[in-house]
């Protein structure tokens, strides 16, 4: 039903989109400003994006930022999910319930928190700080994550599979690499990429445990933005920001053809 | 035909021994002191509500559960300790269990490749199962593109691939619609006799258990209360559980008046003001407190005063349920117990032989009822 009288309903959306998107609209507009100065407007331009891309400092820093946040998905992958299978499988153990919410803190722990503990810890320990450090801390946190992913999709399997792969000959172990990962492989992917999601993105922690040499790429740019936004900076932030939009695309493109496909074998199976 | 016999021949070594099985979960006895023994190529039914251990018991069979207290024996073998994956035993869940990531084909052949045994040997196997079940050309389909019936197939011809010494069935026919249970109830059996493998189904559907078996156990608080063939369990219950759990039944309390011998009892039952006599095996003194059970179709009813003189009540028809092959009568007695009464519907015709309010005589033969006294 359409009322043509009331403007507020449009209004109200295009407040709540201004507010979500103006921000990133006015950094993407930016970044292809000619001038120098990131709030005059003097032409249009492409010059920082090729500056971008010669900027040693920035690359170098984007691509530790990659490797930390690899390593640290796929290790935070599968330690979430030997705890959360662990969690939800292997019945009440003594100090489950203390496990459980030990494992979900670090979603709660403000990352200053996180941060400082984990330095202190490597500092006591002696453990030279770089890129190894990083990667550890991030884990840390990461992994309560992917937990919470794995744990609700674990407790919504039908426990039945994994006992008639047994019950067919397939020892414990074989059962869940041919059965449950399988099976979890949605919560798998959606963790691993959380997880180096949350490790692109850290600021605060990297910062605490990071040693000479080992800069992410959130921690260059802002050491960049303290001595004034830089054009160079809009040009990253527009990339990134086409990266995540495509990422959604193509996830969203996945999606849409599983439902096809699931609607597909809903009309063979009534066909019979 | 399955030779019936060895069931009926108590010498014989059982195939399958359930010796004195509980399980405890925490405080609850889920299975308490359950003895069995089951002949090879029968077709056995646990029968029971649900929660009344029937389906723990099934998987202590499969290895699912290990026993707190007893041991299990399999072709004299005992598996009480052995991992499910080591056991000659195959089990059909009731969800089916289907693996979704994996087409027919590769869900029937599963079990075989965990033997590791010659790829050319799997498919002629797996090959085999889909023709047994008639799903030939449904191999490369995946499970979600089946409808119930054909899921059922699969899952039967996944656990009857391994030549497995036993097959548990988890309630098999529950999750289908009424006329597709009907006539799966025929494949399965069929199958069951085409292949000679032992079966045990677990079921809470009485009239599943009486189709299929040779013979029912019926379960209750963990304990088995009576085994027989799916007549003695019908037409001899031994106890009020089973008369009134297997099929409908109407009891009369009353006391024993007259027993001149053991195979001759008179009980006079005040709730009804009539007094049975019958032919029925009872070691009971005069006075003791006993149940008439007689089942609704053992119980004629007329509008005319039958010729018999004993055995005979007055009633008045308090609902009528026509079922077209037959009618349930729900007659009221003098003493306003209802008793059930069911007669086939013999003449074709329109009008209804006995009408609602009606006044009927009720009558049963010397035979007809069975004297409970637990």
């Amino acid at each position: 039903m359409v009322n043509k009288t009331s403007f507020l309903p449009t209004l109200t959306l295009l407040f709540g989109f201004a507010f979500l998107y103006a921000p990133i609209v006015i950094l993407i507009i930016f970044s292809f400003n000619a001038g120098k100065l990131v709030s005059v407007w003097a032409g249009f331009s492409t010059q920082w994006y090729g500056e971008l891309l010669h900027n040693e400092q920035i690359l170098r820093a984007a691509w530790v930022s990659i490797k930390i946040a690899v390593v640290n998905a796929t290790i935070a992958t599968i330690l979430g999910t030997l705890g959360a299978y662990g969690l939800s499988r292997f019945g009440a153990f003594k100090g489950r319930t203390l496990f459980t919410g030990m494992m979900t803190a670090p979603l709660v722990m403000p990352d200053v928190i996180t941060g400082l503990a984990t330095l202190l810890l490597f500092v006591g320990i002696g453990w030279t700080r770089g890129m190894s450090t990083i990667t550890i801390a991030h884990i840390t946190f990461s992994l309560a994550f992917v937990a919470v992913i794995v744990r609700a999709r674990v407790s919504a399997l039908d426990q039945s599979l994994e006992e008639a792969a047994m019950d067919l000959g397939a020892r414990p172990v074989k059962t869940f690499i041919v059965i449950t990962i399988p099976m979890l492989a949605p919560a798998l992917v959606a963790g691993w990429l959380l997880a180096f999601t949350l490790s692109l993105d850290d600021l605060v922690i990297a910062s605490f445990v990071a040693g000479p040499g080992a800069s992410t790429l959130p921690m260059v740019v802002f050491s960049k933005v303290r001595l004034g936004v830089s054009p160079e900076i809009n040009a990253l932030g527009t990339l990134i920001v086409l990266l995540v939009a495509l990422c959604i695309a193509v996830a969203a493109w996945i999606f849409h053809r599983q439902e096809q496909e699931r609607l597909r074998d809903q009309q063979a199976a009534e066909r019979g | 035909m399955v030779n019936k016999s060895s069931w009926f021949a108590p010498k014989e070594v059982p195939y399958i021994c359930i010796e004195n099985v509980t399980k405890r979960f925490g405080g609850f006895v889920a299975v308490d002191n359950v003895s069995l023994e089951i002949h090879r190529g029968e077709l056995f039914s646990l029968l029971g509500p649900s929660g009344c251990g029937k389906t723990t018991l099934l998987r202590m069979l499969a290895g699912l559960e290990t026993p707190s207290e007893g041991r299990i024996l399999v072709d004299g073998q005992d598996t009480t300790n052995i991992p499910p994956y080591d056991r000659p035993v195959n089990m059909m869940f009731q969800s089916y269990a289907l693996f979704p990531h994996m087409t027919v084909e590769k869900n029937v052949a599963f079990g075989l490749r965990q033997d590791n045994m010659p790829p050319h040997d799997i498919d002629a196997r797996a090959k085999e199962m889909l023709e047994l079940v008639q799903l030939m050309n449904f191999a490369k389909r995946k499970p979600a593109q089946l409808s119930g019936g054909q899921r059922q197939r699969v899952a039967l011809a996944r656990s009857l691939a391994k030549y497995p010494k036993l097959l548990l069935l988890d309630e098999p026919l529950a999750a289908l619609d009424k006329k597709l249970r009907e006539q799966t109830q025929f494949e399965l059996m069929n199958i069951q006799e085409k292949t000679g493998v032992t079966f045990i189904v677990v079921t809470h559907d009485q009239e599943e258990a009486m189709t299929l078996s040779t013979r029912i156990a019926v379960m209750n608080d963990g304990v088995i209360r009576q085994v027989g063939t799916p007549s003695e369990v019908y037409e001899f219950p031994n106890t009020r559980y089973v008369a009134d759990f297997v099929g409908s039944i109407n009891l009369f309390e009353g006391d024993v008046t007259d027993s001149p011998d053991t195979e001759h009892v008179t009980i006079r039952s005040e709730e009804v003001a009539v007094e049975f006599k019958l032919d029925a095996f009872v070691e009971l003194p005069i006075g003791a407190k006993v149940a008439v059970a007689i089942r609704p179709e053992k119980i004629a009813i007329s509008k005319d005063k039958p010729e018999q003189e004993e055995n005979i009540c007055r009633g008045k028809v308090d609902e009528i349920a026509y079922q077209g092959s037959l009618s349930i009568y729900q007659v009221e007695l003098p003493g306003g117990k209802l008793v059930r009464v069911t007669a086939p519907n013999l003449t074709r015709t329109a009008e209804r032989p006995i009408d609602w309010d009606e006044e009927v005589w009720l009558c049963w033969g010397r035979h007809a009822g069975v004297v409970l006294s637990d």
